[in-house]
């Protein structure tokens, strides 16, 4: 029944009568194609998945091969806490997805306000996808500002799914609603779904004995509920989990419980529509899975580091949106042998973390916005002193406090250049959630080889963000320890800059050891003796060698690989969390007959060998950034290629459908 | 913390380094450094095993002089350098050395943050009550009025007392001493060096260059009788070339001094160093509020509280016997998984 094309379901569905407020105009989310049997995804394995079909006189559900749902309330409504139990209940259930919070700054915004508005939006599919998708095609609104906030961006033809008790008049006016949109012919472009939540919430929950007050609070479940069994999800998990989550709080858990099973038999027995919707688990590389968010693939991926180079991590850092996430996972590991420090302040949280290098440790300190302002001393001192020393940049929107819970990508320049003096530092960045992990690894690497401050850059949306992770092989990873100085390497004294021929990197002499004594410092000092000299010449050669030092990296990174499989004549040039956004926008470019290669930095200091050649064989370079160019003007400065930049800084990604477009202009 | 016999032999020598000192010739940093340097073969600790963690001002060019390994950091950052080296290590043995300029100005907060975490550290704030290595501005132990180049018609700013601030500050130990009187200075010292815990010392430093003389009117050998008030524990605290004089709380909570034939000795106030309360330790840190008043030395403060890198440490190995050692694979594999065949 599912063969039917896209448009001609629309069709069918268009004669039917409104039910209880509905408008059916066809199903959300991308109809499959796969056959008409309805469920079109593996069937052996679904029983064991927990999955539940809704034994009903229903017809059997409907595949999709997508579908892109976002749930919108206020921040006090719970809206990231159903997203990510949707998300975690479709990830076990074998989609390939992608997640993108978005929630206010203000932890709890005048209720009803559009400034309170929290939303959730994940991307479930039953093939590889690499966005959260451009437009959700399913939007839960669960009062008049979600809706205001939120329904521009919603697909044509979408369903938007309210709670109708939310509409009353005060909430309308506080959005500045003259009518009900629900009832004024505004959404006849949706397929609207109108369903009392918060009055069916208080209901199921009447004869538990929980307060109305709080009651009314759960029905965040009654949507998880209700979107529960429109798109087949399994059910029995997402019980567990609320049964293990609020086990200590009784009644919460059994208006919570309540709520969510309400949600999923209204949405059996009330016929709100024909029959439910299944994506069916995608066909990814085979290996075993987890969902990731970008900041929990980071601490694991320090922690990784820590181990594979034995080096104990002690990882500082102030509290900060949205890097604060790292250091609440952080401070779990104690077992791994982690030390956690929360400092009073950005300056003391790299300081300790230099301190802890100079000592023999991994250390650590993550931040974001101004923070990264503040920690330019340390990262100073830390690349005179030549100790290894890892700093977090979960990049937001600036300047200054700018929007702390929104994504960014403009601290490129400052990580290259944001320091007084010629200072520079290896910069690498994450493409993704999951690729936190490769990337925080790669960086401690960098840094405890050449014995350098590296910076990694990753952003509010890799970090919030969410996507299935095919777990490594930890007993593969490489080993990354270096050897500690042990004994005198110059005429029985020891040097303390004595360089590595090859990395230029200094012996790492730490404390405790017997005869190695030295004294290091942020004044400029003399090459090999590291005693205090202001030579001109030694100056110069410092400076020199510095530079050296973090050039020579690129000698054994590996090329940057391109994606060509047409031969284009334009290039998309990208780094850091672009990737999804690049890699679809190219997909559906290519889909309309254009040709484009692309092509991924995860180095941005020093950039791969082959850059400059890749560069030289486009006749057109475009680069999509969420700033106002800054990868441009590094190509540009370093290559003089005419790259040109797709800006876009609204504090959320970017739509793989800009990418396309452009990519589609460039091409004429 | 005596490691082991082989540190019998070690002499003032030993902790040397082969760098050409650049203090200004005369000033007081040189005593404290020989005061170090001297304790130090005392104190049993392997050189390599000492950790001199500094900012940035006169003061703390003093790792540079010294056979050990030092870190000589960024402007107030010390405490916070400091912390990491101690948090990483707690088996090394540190000492933070900074000015009044690095300590209580740029980085006020990262001290106040050492003291109340309790990191095991050794703190000696050398206290010019002049910025010297910019060249004579006014710094935030600058008495009101105080002339220099950046405050010609006198400084505005009310300074700081470190010992009221540090006490404050929930520090467990704090003490003061002073450049010209070596012995105070390595016996204070050690008392700081053997506290478990953070140790603050306040240490009157002359800068002859600057501020020449800044304490003049009670560390010059013919003032202190009158002028410096030595502090013993559990004893009247009493002072003058007879013990003539004595410290006393008038009604008000508040120390005064007295003539000891007037009250008698059973009023004076008996020195607790160990008393849990702050209170009476605060109390005497405003006895003076700048060197021209008979002005306590010695131990304030010296209470018992468990350090922050021991109790890091207690945490790890706790959650270590609970949980077991590290399983990076079960880490990354840990909450839901599915796999794909």
């Amino acid at each position: 029944m599912s063969s039917l094309p896209h448009s001609a379901r629309v069709q069918a569905f268009q004669g039917d009568d409104p039910m209880m407020g509905l408008a059916r105009q066809g199903p959300s989310g991308r109809v499959g194609t796969r056959g008409g049997d309805g469920g079109s995804g593996p069937t052996d394995g679904d029983e064991q998945r927990g999955r539940v079909s809704p034994k009903t006189d229903h017809l059997e559900p409907e595949a999709l091969e997508d579908v892109v749902i976002r749930f919108a309330g206020d921040s006090g409504d719970g809206m990231q806490l159903v997203g990510d139990r949707f998300t975690d209940v479709s990830a076990a259930f074998g989609n390939d997805l992608a997640t993108m919070p978005n929630f206010p700054a203000e932890i709890r915004a005048p209720a009803g306000t559009i400034a309170g508005v929290s939303s959730f939006q994940v991307h479930i599919s039953d093939h590889d996808i690499v966005t959260p998708g451009d437009m959700p095609s399913v939007l839960v609104a669960m009062n008049p500002a979600a809706l205001h906030a939120n329904i521009a961006e919603l697909e044509p033809g979408g369903t938007l799914l309210v709670n109708s008790d939310a509409f009353d008049e005060r909430n309308l006016h506080k959005v500045g609603y003259q009518a009900s949109p629900l009832e004024d012919g505004s959404l006849v472009a949706y397929r609207v779904i109108q369903v009392p939540m918060t009055s069916i919430t208080l209901e199921a929950a009447k004869p538990l004995g929980v307060k109305p007050r709080e009651a009314e609070r759960s029905k965040n479940f009654f949507a998880l509920g209700l979107l529960s069994w429109m798109y087949t999800r399994p059910i029995d998990p997402t019980v567990a989990w609320i049964e293990e989550r609020f086990a200590k709080r009784e009644t919460v858990l059994a208006a919570n419980l309540a709520a969510f099973k309400a949600g999923y038999h209204f949405g059996e027995t009330a016929e709100l529509m024909e029959n439910s919707y299944e994506v069916a688990p995608a066909r990814l590389e085979p290996g075993r899975y987890r969902n990731i968010t970008g900041n929990l693939a980071l601490a694991y991926g320090l922690v990784a580091a820590s181990q594979q180079s034995r080096l104990p991590l002690l990882y500082a850092s102030y509290p900060i949106t949205p890097a604060s996430d790292i250091l609440h996972e952080l401070s779990k590991h104690k077992n791994f042998g982690v030390r956690t420090l929360q400092a009073e302040d950005e300056i003391a949280a790299i300081g300790v973390a230099i301190g802890a290098a100079f000592t023999g440790q991994l250390g650590v300190t993550a931040t974001s916005g101004p923070g990264v302002d503040l920690k330019s001393e340390g990262m100073g001192l830390a690349i005179s002193l030549e100790l290894p020393l890892l700093i977090v940049d979960v990049q937001r929107g600036g300047p200054s406090t700018g929007l702390p819970t929104k994504t960014e990508q403009a601290d490129l320049l400052l990580a290259m250049y944001g320091r007084h003096g010629e200072a520079p530092l290896p910069i690498v960045a994450a493409r993704s959630p999951s690729h936190c992990f490769d990337a925080a690894f790669e960086a401690a690497r960098i840094a405890i080889k050449y014995r350098t401050p590296v910076i990694l850059l990753t952003d509010g949306y890799v970090a919030n963000g969410a996507e299935p992770w095919l777990l490594p092989d930890v007993t593969a990873l490489a080993d990354i320890s270096v050897p500690f100085a042990s004994e005198p390497n110059h005429d029985g004294e020891f040097w303390p800059y004595l360089r590595d021929p090859e990395t230029l990197a200094r012996p790492w002499a730490i404390p405790g050891t017997p005869g190695l004594m030295h004294r290091i410092g942020g004044i400029e000092k003399e090459d090999g003796t590291g005693n205090v000299n202001y030579d001109p010449a030694n100056h110069e050669h410092m400076v020199h060698v510095r530079a050296e030092k973090i050039a020579r990296i690129a000698r054994e990174l590996p090329d940057v690989a391109v994606d060509d499989p047409d031969g284009a004549s334009l290039l998309v040039l990208g780094w850091g969390s672009t990737w999804g956004a690049i890699q679809q926008g190219a997909r559906q470019a290519r889909e309309q007959g254009t040709n484009v290669a692309t092509a991924h930095l995860m180095h941005l200091n020093p950039f791969p060998s082959n850059l400059g050649e890749v560069l030289a064989r486009y006749e057109r370079v475009l680069i999509p950034e969420m700033n106002l160019g800054q990868l441009s003007r590094l190509v540009r400065a370093e290559f003089l290629v005419d790259a040109r930049t797709l800006s876009k800084v609204q504090g959320v990604p970017f739509r793989a459908s800009e990418v396309e477009a452009a990519i589609e202009e460039m091409s004429r | 913390m005596s490691d082991d016999t082989s540190t019998a032999t070690l002499s003032r020598k030993d902790f040397q380094s082969d760098q050409e000192i650049r203090w200004c010739p005369g000033c007081g940093d040189y005593s404290i450094l020989a005061a170090v340097q001297l304790l130090l073969p005392d104190l049993g600790v392997k050189p390599e095993n000492l950790v001199f963690v500094s900012g940035i001002g006169c003061a703390a060019r003093f790792p540079y002089y010294m056979n050990v390994y030092g870190l000589h950091g960024i402007h107030g950052r010390a405490p916070a350098i400091a912390t990491g080296v101690a948090l990483a290590r707690p088996d090394l043995d540190v000492w933070v050395i900074g000015g009044d300029g690095d300590m209580f100005s740029i980085g006020g907060n990262h001290l106040i943050h050492a003291l109340r975490r309790n990191v095991n550290l050794t703190i000696l704030m050398f206290n010019n009550q002049i910025y010297g290595l910019t060249k004579g501005q006014y710094s935030p132990t600058s008495e009101v009025g105080k002339v220099t180049k950046s405050s010609p018609f006198g400084s505005l700013d009310t300074p700081f007392n470190p010992i009221s601030v540090t006490l404050g500050a929930e520090a467990t130990f704090v003490a003061r001493t002073h450049d010209l009187d070596r012995k105070h200075m390595v016996e204070t010292f050690r008392r700081a060096h053997d506290h478990h815990g953070a140790a603050f010392v306040e240490v009157y430093q002359n800068c002859n260059v600057f501020n020449d003389g800044a304490f003049g009117a009670i560390t010059n050998k013919e003032h202190r009788a009158e002028m410096l008030i030595e502090l013993h524990d559990g004893e009247p605290i009493r002072f003058g070339a007879d013990a003539e004089l004595g410290v006393a709380l008038n009604r008000f909570g508040e120390c005064e001094i007295v003539t000891v034939a007037d009250v008698g000795v059973d009023r004076l106030l008996v020195h607790d160093e160990h008393r849990g309360d702050p209170t009476l330790a605060f109390a005497l840190s405003r006895l003076a509020d700048r060197p021209t008043m008979p002005t306590p030395i010695g131990v304030f403060r010296d209470v018992a509280r468990p350090t922050y890198e021991g109790e890091v440490q207690r945490q790890l190995v706790g959650a270590a016997d609970r949980q077991g050692p590290g399983d990076l694979e079960a880490l990354v594999g840990s909450g839901a998984t599915w796999t794909v065949d």
